[in-house]
């Protein structure tokens, strides 16, 4: 399917809002992650503005399409997204980490309208989310789940138990999507615990592995598109960069867990050219 | 009391077809095989992968499956804990957990393979409720119970064969024990499959002149607090029995529902604070550790100096 300029212009402006939200939570806050919500801004974006069939006033539809945020910790963008698909208002992201307020440091599905799976300690997506995609097939349902892992969590080995299953149980209704951005909180994947090489890796446990440049919309959508159609579990190994738009967050991993103070909040919405919708 | 699993899954599973079984390459031990030769569709065994089976079943449970997962209790609840506490209990969804082969009786495989503080752990974990059948009646009872019950559920079954102390058509609910024989001297407590040398040490105790009141509680959580402090206010004195460890399990509940009520005193038999070794039966491992029906009597006789 192809997709007009406009419309990949128009995703890449929500991605840009997404990013600013993010980092005026996280400085009200004072807590969250920037680095790797920024790092998946644009996967958000493509699947919550234009690829997954959900249902904002009907949260809990059976047939919705179902989301996990295996990488708890980009809660932030997570909640900018579905606040902005209307499924609670987006004055609650204001309230976020407070003591009554529903959104939790990490997303939590018994008190976040839109969450599909409480995550935060790393890992348990793909083996949760093979559970998701193989209910449908019993009941003979059309919705498709979608697994967003960071590349550090795939150091785990529970991530490795889970991804033996969709080839197992014949899971084509599975897509996994890796944020690899190459860095993780005390350093470089690459200098902590390498993973390459990655994509032989996931072939050989079976998976239509899919590269894309994780900031281009345009290869985003091609490669969730052509996921849906393809009859084997898929893997979308999209290449980012931590902290992707402020430049003084880039590639830092430093910025894996740290608030912006105040100025560094306005320096960055400067950067990222303030709010686009 | 595995067969007696296998069947009950069996005949529920039929009744119900929400339910889904599933297994870590263990089910013609744990005896889920025959569940998955009467329901091969609604069967899954997920290979040597306990924490990728709790988290498999979570799936299905967000989905309104009624997954029963099935391993040993020395593998599911300590390597698959993480997965029990993240995304089953605070998840709050309805996986059920079938600990097989708990307590010591894996007694041939050694102390790697038994599970002595499953239930401390277990009870301590908010959103879980507890059960520890005293038989194969009792399970067979408590089985479909589980399956209705709204959200996480851990039952722990042995590998012995128990002698069946219970007749069918027993009347069972969750959260409720039972009072099995009546006494006014002290009361002998007990959780699970040490029902029948509970019973033995109360007729020992009763030719001594003891009166002994016996109360069976199949659920550690929710606690039956009041059948506890109904049997401290009328004997005054309670012995606990249980092939757990005397940390954080029936001991412990008892202890803590008593402590904030009516003080009462309470003697443990139970294990040691301590690994045990590789036996080569259920009831010499039994008897080492310390749960003969006389080390009950013996209990009872400290017991009732310090009321």
């Amino acid at each position: 399917m192809a997709y007009s300029d406009t419309e990949i212009s128009k995703l890449e402006d929500i991605a840009r809002d997404l990013r600013i939200n993010t980092l005026e939570m996280i400085n009200r806050r004072g807590a969250g992650h920037p680095g790797g919500s920024l790092s998946c801004a644009e996967i958000i974006t493509t699947l919550y503005f234009k690829i997954m069939n959900i249902y904002p006033d009907k949260p809990e539809d059976p047939d919705r399409d179902r989301f996990i945020l295996s990488k708890g910790h980009a809660s932030a963008i997570l909640y900018a997204a579905l606040a902005r698909r209307g499924f609670f208002a987006g004055e609650d992201l204001k309230e976020w980490g407070k003591i009554d307020c529903h959104l939790q440091g990490h997303p939590e599905k018994n008190k976040t309208p839109g969450i599909d799976m409480t995550t935060g300690i790393l890992g348990h997506g793909v083996s949760v989310g093979a559970g998701l995609a193989l209910s449908a097939k019993l009941d003979n349902r059309d919705y498709q789940t979608y697994v967003l892992l960071g590349d550090g969590e795939i150091q785990g080995g529970i991530v490795w138990e889970g991804a033996l299953m969709p080839s197992r149980f014949k899971l084509n209704n599975l897509t996994l999507i890796l944020d690899y951005n190459g860095i993780q909180l005390d350093g470089f994947v690459n200098d902590i615990m390498p993973l390459e090489p990655l994509v032989e890796k996931w072939e050989s446990f079976n998976y239509k592995v899919i590269e894309v440049d994780g900031h281009n919309i345009e290869e985003l959508l091609n490669a969730f598109d052509l996921a849906k159609n393809i009859h084997q579990p898929v893997m979308i190994i999209a290449y980012t960069t931590k902290g992707k738009g402020v430049s003084f967050m880039e590639d830092r991993n430093e910025w894996h867990g740290m608030p912006p103070d105040e100025q560094q909040l306005q320096s960055a919405v400067k950067e990222l050219g303030g709010y686009k919708t | 009391m595995r067969e007696d699993l296998g069947r009950a899954l069996a005949e529920y599973g039929g009744r119900n077809e929400e339910v889904v079984v599933l297994d870590a390459d263990v089910s013609s031990s744990t005896k889920t095989c025959t569940f998955a030769e009467k329901y091969p569709d609604r069967f899954f065994n997920v290979g040597i992968a306990e924490p990728g089976m709790i988290n498999l079943a979570v799936g299905l449970a967000m989905n309104n499956k009624i997954p029963f997962v099935s391993s040993f209790a020395s593998i599911l609840c300590y390597r698959g804990l993480e997965q029990i506490r993240t995304c089953v209990a605070y998840n709050d969804v309805n996986v059920k957990i079938l600990s097989s082969y708990a307590g010591v009786s894996d007694y041939k495989d050694g102390p790697t393979h038994h599970a002595i503080f499953d239930l401390a752990i277990m009870r301590a974990m908010p959103n879980m409720t507890v059960l520890n059948p005293a038989d194969g009646v009792e399970l067979r009872e408590l089985l479909p119970l589980a399956a209705e019950w709204d959200g996480p559920v851990y039952m722990r079954i042995t590998r012995a064969d128990v002698p069946e102390v219970f007749s069918e058509g027993l009347d069972v609910k969750i959260g409720e024990g039972r009072v099995i024989e009546e006494g006014t001297d002290l009361t002998i407590i007990v959780s699970g499959i040490m029902l029948n040398r509970a019973l033995q040490a109360q007729k020992l105790l009763a030719k001594e002149g003891v009166s002994v009141r016996v109360v069976e509680l199949h659920t550690l959580k929710p606690l039956d607090k009041e059948l506890i402090i109904e049997s401290a206010e009328k004997t005054g004195a309670i012995v606990t029995v249980e092939e757990h460890t005397s940390i954080g399990g029936l001991y412990g509940a008892v202890s803590e529902a008593l402590a904030q009520s009516i003080p009462t005193p309470v003697v443990p038999v139970g294990i040691n604070d301590r690994y045990l070794l590789t036996a080569p039966d259920e009831e010499s491992i039994w008897d080492y550790c310390g749960l003969r029906p006389e080390d009950i009597l013996q209990s009872a006789e400290n017991v009732l100096k310090r009321k």
